[in-house]
């Protein structure tokens, strides 16, 4: 078992990192400077459609930009395993350390008006989506400078256009086909990427939500973040099917290297187009991992080899494989790149020391927000006939 | 219900879903969650338990868990409830469930007037709302004022109605029961039993105890009457307020409960007529609770 496991790792490495067949660059102003790859074609895998072009053409300041997202994410999650284990953060934290790669990718090939609604990894998309780092970190702190004023937690960070941050498994994908319906609905030339793992991948909803997208041409693409684990449970133990992309039946779909933050940005981009071309909902599978366990609450370790995991951080890493592009064709220096990762954690630390700073939710807000203010109830109860708050 | 709405609105606005209650109930909190304000249908409220999942934890709290961050203008409805001769799957009713979640508000209509006041309300609402129809209601004819006629008649969800007023004992109930209870109250009269006050809940959630408790400080007495199973219902709710307020120091008697009973739903007839109160099941407690005292 072991060693076909280590022939598949083999096989996603040389994907991600086998050099780029040409790199061309525009001699004009160092700002402008476009730059162009070329994929490996092991990048993308297609079911009922073409494949993503491997021609990706993109400028310095967007790599530049990329490398830093991944980073200060990194950061991110790196002080919150820390603030868990110093026992600051309680109940569920589940970190995105290693899957970087997409939702750094993704939010570069969508803009503000696209939606995006994930599950409970989801502080990785909060921030990539408008949410500060410190209203982040408040919020896992639950304090009062909380993306949600501390009302909820790890896995409950909105923004104007991200719904979570979502608990149940597999839920958040019947909403993301709603959040499409609604833009088809108002008219809006966006569209809505719902994720879900490869764990939600069998649930029913998944499939009730597939049906009705592909019925109505909702401008929906379902991604599943396949990080071979759902929970503690390998995907083929999971799956009878482990080909996330090609679950969608009659929704075409493409397999993404998803450790490639280029290639996920290609994808989504693709998808994107594909969406709003009126061409119904289109399904990516990013394939991708997680170095940490499901949550803080699993080492991560009794259901993987450490093997397993030393190689995917040491061979597929989406941050030194987008750092080993930069160098190796000149777009940057490796003090520059020294200088964003010095900077990312000094603004991360920062944000740290802030979030710890941030007060406790005031009492009052334990009643607000039950209903909508203007539209409330005369009061609610609490522990007892005597704890009662009148709105 | 929505008969003759497709052709008034369009096939955009009037939308018939596959039977996938998980999926579409999913599909249409996200879409209220991302401005639009849906009004979800269920063929009838034992399907929505396939839904139930979104319905409490997507639609009721998450304006709560993003501290106010993300709104749920959607409005829930369908029958609710018993109808007749569908059996034990098809006649549960989900007051009691809905009634607990903080989140949600929950209205059961009677009549005409409660049925398009409650749910013009409701959608109006900013709020997740449940609207527990009852299907045996809708071949049922009342009149309807001028007033409520209007186009923007709305009645204010959290408020209940009396619908006849008493002195001797207050009969409280909701959706069908209250025709029941009107009915039991007019015999009672008539027979010069008592002259009962009849109060039509409209809302479950939340319950207008307040109109609960002035009417027992004048009767000093209470029966409450549902279609729903005994346990943990919407009977056992108004019992515990009234212990916990003043009303219970104006109690002549313990409160009773008329529920649904606690058993499926059977098929036969002469079996279903047991499994839900009725006019003269409500006179017969009526008139036994006339007859205690406490302390007697």
């Amino acid at each position: 078992m072991l060693s076909s496991q280590k022939i598949n790792l083999a096989k996603v490495a040389a994907r991600a990192f086998v050099a780029p067949r040409a790199v061309r660059t525009f001699a004009s102003s160092a700002v402008a400077r476009n730059v162009n790859f070329e994929l490996h074609n092991a990048s993308f895998e297609a079911y009922k459609c073409d494949v993503p072009s491997l021609d990706v053409d993109i400028t310095k300041d967007e790599l530049v930009k990329m490398y830093q997202n991944m980073v200060v994410m990194r950061r991110i999650e790196m002080a919150s395993d820390g603030l868990y284990k110093a026992k600051l953060i309680r109940g569920f934290c589940h970190l995105c350390t290693g899957q970087e790669a997409v939702a750094v990718g993704m939010e570069s090939a969508l803009t503000k008006e696209d939606k995006i609604i994930t599950a409970y990894r989801c502080h990785g998309f909060t921030y990539m989506r408008g949410g500060s780092i410190v209203s982040i970190l408040a919020e896992l702190l639950g304090r009062k400078a909380g993306i949600s004023g501390g009302k909820g937690g790890s896995m409950h960070m909105f923004t104007p256009n991200f719904f979570g941050g979502n608990g149940i498994v597999g839920a958040q994908v019947p909403l993301g086909a709603g959040i499409a319906f609604a833009q088809k609905y108002l008219d809006h030339k966006a569209v809505t990427f719902a994720l879900y793992g490869d764990g939600a991948s069998n649930q029913g909803q998944v499939f009730e939500a597939y049906n009705m997208a592909k019925l109505w041409d909702l401008p929906a693409v379902f991604v599943c973040e396949n990080n071979r684990y759902g929970m503690g449970t390998a995907a083929s133990r999971s799956s009878a099917n482990t080909s996330y992309f090609k679950r969608g039946d009659y929704i075409p779909g493409v397999k993404v290297n998803g450790m490639d933050v280029l290639a996920v940005r290609q994808a989504c981009a693709y998808a994107k187009e594909w969406a709003l071309a009126g061409k119904g909902p289109l399904l990516l599978e990013m394939e991708t991992y997680r170095y940490g366990g499901h949550s803080m609450s699993d080492p991560g370790t009794t259901y993987r080899t450490r093997e397993e995991i030393q190689y995917m951080r040491s061979n597929n890493d989406p941050i030194t494989g987008l750092k080993q592009r930069l160098l190796e064709f000149k777009v940057v220096t490796e003090d520059e790149l020294k200088a964003i990762d010095k900077a990312a954690r000094a603004e991360v630390d920062a944000a740290v020391e802030e979030a710890k700073a941030s007060p406790e939710p005031e009492i009052e807000t334990f009643w607000t927000d039950v209903y909508k203010k203007e539209a409330g109830i005369p009061y609610l109860r609490g522990r007892e006939p005597q704890e009662i708050h009148h709105y | 219900v929505s008969k003759g709405l497709l052709d008034k609105f369009g096939p955009k606005r009037v939308i018939d879903t596959p039977i996938t209650e998980s999926g579409f109930c999913g599909l249409a909190v996200g879409s209220a969650f991302a401005g639009l304000r849906p009004v979800c249908e269920f063929m009838t409220w034992n399907f929505a338990m396939q839904a139930i999942d979104q319905i409490v934890n997507s639609a009721a709290k998450t304006h709560y868990m993003s501290g106010g961050n993300v709104n749920c203008p959607i409005t829930f409805r369908g029958p609710n409830g018993a109808a007749a001769g569908v059996a034990a799957q098809h006649s549960q009713c989900f007051a009691a469930w809905y009634g607990s979640v903080p989140g949600l508000k929950v209205v059961s209509p009677w009549n005409s007037e409660d049925a398009k006041g409650l749910l013009k309300a409701a959608i109006r609402d900013p709020n997740p709302v449940v609207v527990l129809e009852n299907e045996l209601m809708y071949g049922e004819h009342f009149p309807m004022s001028e007033a409520a006629l209007s186009k923007d008649f709305v009645i204010e969800i959290g408020k209940a109605k009396i619908e006849k007023e008493g002195s001797d004992i207050t009969i409280v109930a909701h959706s069908r029961s209250v025709g029941f209870a009107l009915e039991a109250a007019h015999l009672l009269e008539k027979e010069g039993v008592c002259k009962a006050e009849v109060i039509n809940l409209r809302s479950i959630r939340p319950l207008d105890v307040d109109t609960i408790i002035k009417s027992v400080k004048k009767t000093n007495r209470l029966v409450t009457v549902e279609g729903g199973w005994p346990q943990y219902g919407v009977g056992s709710e108004i019992c515990a307020q009234i212990m916990e307020s003043e009303a219970f120091d104006y109690l002549d008697a313990p409160v009773v409960r008329v529920t649904g009973a606690d058993i499926p739903t059977p098929y036969a007839q002469n079996l279903e007529t047991f499994a839900f109160p009725d006019t003269e099941v409500i006179a017969r407690v009526v008139t036994r609770s006339l007859n205690k005292k406490i302390g007697a």
